[in-house]
């Protein structure tokens, strides 16, 4: 899985930035989509490519239990979250509705990564590769349910 | 040496023991959909029948339960859509309590799962919104979840849960008369932070719990999902029973921690130490005592939702507002019609509107920023509510300060954010 990084260099990205309120009404989710990020980055739809990866600090996706945050971001074509940490829920929406990954990096890893950098992701191997900076570097296993579930295709598709 | 979430879990997925860490399948007694996540599960629904899926009958409509109250009255002609669409769904699957808008009792979810006891002790419930949190109070493990997941536990009965570890928070002896659960709660976020109890469980306890109302504790639970929470959970005791028979609830099966559980990690409170405390912009965690930001001009007072708007919050307003008049915007919304009618016979809402007040219906409203209310730029909010993130209200640049009712009602009396002791 390859892709190019769009960053936040900040904690507690919430529910409410990554689809604000207003927009709950609406389940169609290419229409979701234009409204990603609206409330953190006005330029966000204008400027996500298929198969970006959105970098950030801890906590991402606080706050709500709107699956529309993972949907709109994926409908965006963001592949990837890779952040300290996670909020439950986020979490558990990106994986089960088979959204998009929710990958958490370390300390070092999170400063490194720049906007723009080129990155491979490389879920079998636990290695996140820097192609712009040519480093590698490890990301959290995931646990073994989640990862059924990933591999799976999401929750509908998992056989417990 | 299990405490009470762990022995829910555990019975719940038919094993003996259960300990933090574990992935488990979890059997759901009680699940809860509204207008926003009602219509997300339909969705799902809709991609499931596209790729060969026969959903045809959902596992259990008796322990379904539906709510109307982000977008109501409704906001517009897409919201409009949504309650007919899960009025629909409803009587294409059989599922008889649903709470209609305008018919009969209606309000917000989490305030009805216990004015309506729709969630009983020692049950595991499981919602469609992030503060289903809430319900802990009542003795059980109450959990939001997504879309997907909900949607998962309409067909199958069941969902994969994470056992928490707990925290436990003890508060020795009574909140002081000028202090609620919300200050507590408020100074509780700001000591472990935003995600403090992240994938956690937030277990209340103590003699200042035991002293406190059924209400308070809810306030306490609903906002344990701003520390990240899993869930938040009060040990059922004679209160609750009372609170319970009340309303009509006497059968359930009580869960109680064991004499000699494990929590992760016990924090103790001095209840007649916490102070009136507000959440300034844009975080929860961003505490302050009341009385520093006595400079802090405001534009609007908002009393509502289901953190906000319970009977007990609205006698506490009441209470500051009686006899005087309010010096900026000010709104109540009480958090059921219930609730609604009970103000009305105490003589609240005359109160208020004496005040110079507006009153509205139940809805989540200007709580999420959806309607009803909303901030415009640069306005500056103090509000009962449980999130003040960017846009949160309303305009991303407008400012909320989270309070408790006293401390709001205080503050719309003078403008400024006022700690209710200073009122004269």
């Amino acid at each position: 899985m390859k892709g190019s990084v769009i960053k936040y260099e900040r904690d507690n990205i919430d529910t409410d930035v990554i689809l604000p309120g207003p927009y709950l009404k609406i389940h169609d989710y290419a229409e979701l989509a234009k409204h990603a990020m609206e409330g953190l980055d006005k330029d966000f739809h204008k400027r996500v490519k298929p198969g970006d990866f959105i970098v950030a600090g801890k906590n991402f996706g606080c706050g709500s239990s709107r699956e529309h945050a993972p949907i709109a971001l994926s409908y965006s074509g963001v592949k990837a979250v890779l952040a300290l940490s996670f909020a439950r829920i986020f979490y558990r929406n990106a994986v089960d509705g088979a959204f998009l990954l929710p990958i958490e990096i370390d300390e070092s890893a999170y400063h490194d990564i720049s906007d723009i950098d080129s990155l491979e992701i490389d879920i079998s191997k636990n290695e996140i590769k820097n192609l712009t900076k040519n480093k590698v570097y490890k990301m959290k296993p995931f646990p073994e349910l989640i990862g059924k579930i990933i591999q799976a295709g999401g929750l509908f598709n998992y056989k417990p | 040496m299990l405490n009470i979430t762990e022995k829910i879990l555990a019975r719940a997925s038919g094993k003996s023991k259960v300990s933090p860490g574990d992935v488990i399948f979890v059997n759901v007694d009680k699940v809860m959909i509204h207008d926003v996540s009602g219509p997300g599960v339909i969705a799902v629904f809709e991609k499931l029948k596209k790729i060969g899926m026969k959903i045809d009958k959902l596992w259990d409509p008796d322990r379904v339960w539906v709510a109307e109250d982000h977008f109501v009255p409704a906001a517009d002609k897409i919201s409009a859509q949504n309650i007919v669409s899960l009025t629909n769904f409803t009587k294409q699957f059989g599922i008889k309590k649903h709470f209609k808008y305008g018919m009969g009792q209606y309000g917000i979810c989490h305030t009805l799962s216990h004015e309506e006891a729709m969630v009983l002790p020692g049950e595991v419930y499981v919602g469609g919104d992030s503060h289903t949190n809430t319900t802990g109070a009542l003795g059980a493990f109450a959990a939001g979840l997504g879309h997907t997941d909900i949607a998962y536990v309409l067909l199958n009965g069941k969902i994969w849960f994470k056992v928490p570890e707990t925290l436990y928070f003890k508060l020795n002896g009574k909140l002081p008369d000028h202090v609620m659960a919300k200050d507590l709660i408020l100074k509780i976020i700001g000591d472990i932070g935003n995600d403090g109890a992240a994938y956690k469980t937030m277990q209340f306890g103590g003699t200042g719990i035991s002293e406190m109302s059924v209400e308070s504790r809810l306030t306490l639970t609903n906002m344990t999902t701003e520390a990240g929470a899993k869930s938040g959970i009060v040990e059922p005791d004679q209160k609750l029973r009372d609170y319970l028979t009340a309303k009509g609830a006497t059968k359930y099966d009580e869960v109680h921690s064991d004499a000699d559980a494990q929590y992760e990690k016990i924090y103790e409170y001095e209840g007649s130490e916490i102070e009136p405390t507000v959440a300034k912009p844009f975080s929860p965690e961003n505490i302050a005592i009341a009385r520093d930001l006595s400079s802090i001009e405001l534009d609007k007072a908002y009393i509502g939702s289901c953190t906000g708007a319970k009977l007990e919050d609205l006698q506490a307003a009441a209470k500051i507002l009686k006899g005087r008049t309010v010096k900026i915007r000010t709104e109540v919304l009480p958090a059921a019609i219930s609730i609604f009618k009970k103000a009305m016979e105490e003589g609240l809402l005359k109160i208020f509107l004496d005040a110079g007040v507006v009153v509205g219906p139940p809805t989540c409203g200007a709580c999420c920023g959806a309607h009803m209310g909303v901030l415009a730029k640069d306005e500056i909010c103090i509000s009962t509510t449980n999130r003040n993130f960017p846009g949160r209200m309303g305009h991303v640049e407008s400012q909320t300060y989270l309070a408790s009712p006293l401390v709001v009602a205080a503050s719309a009396i003078t403008g400024k954010i006022t700690d209710p002791r200073d009122l004269k």
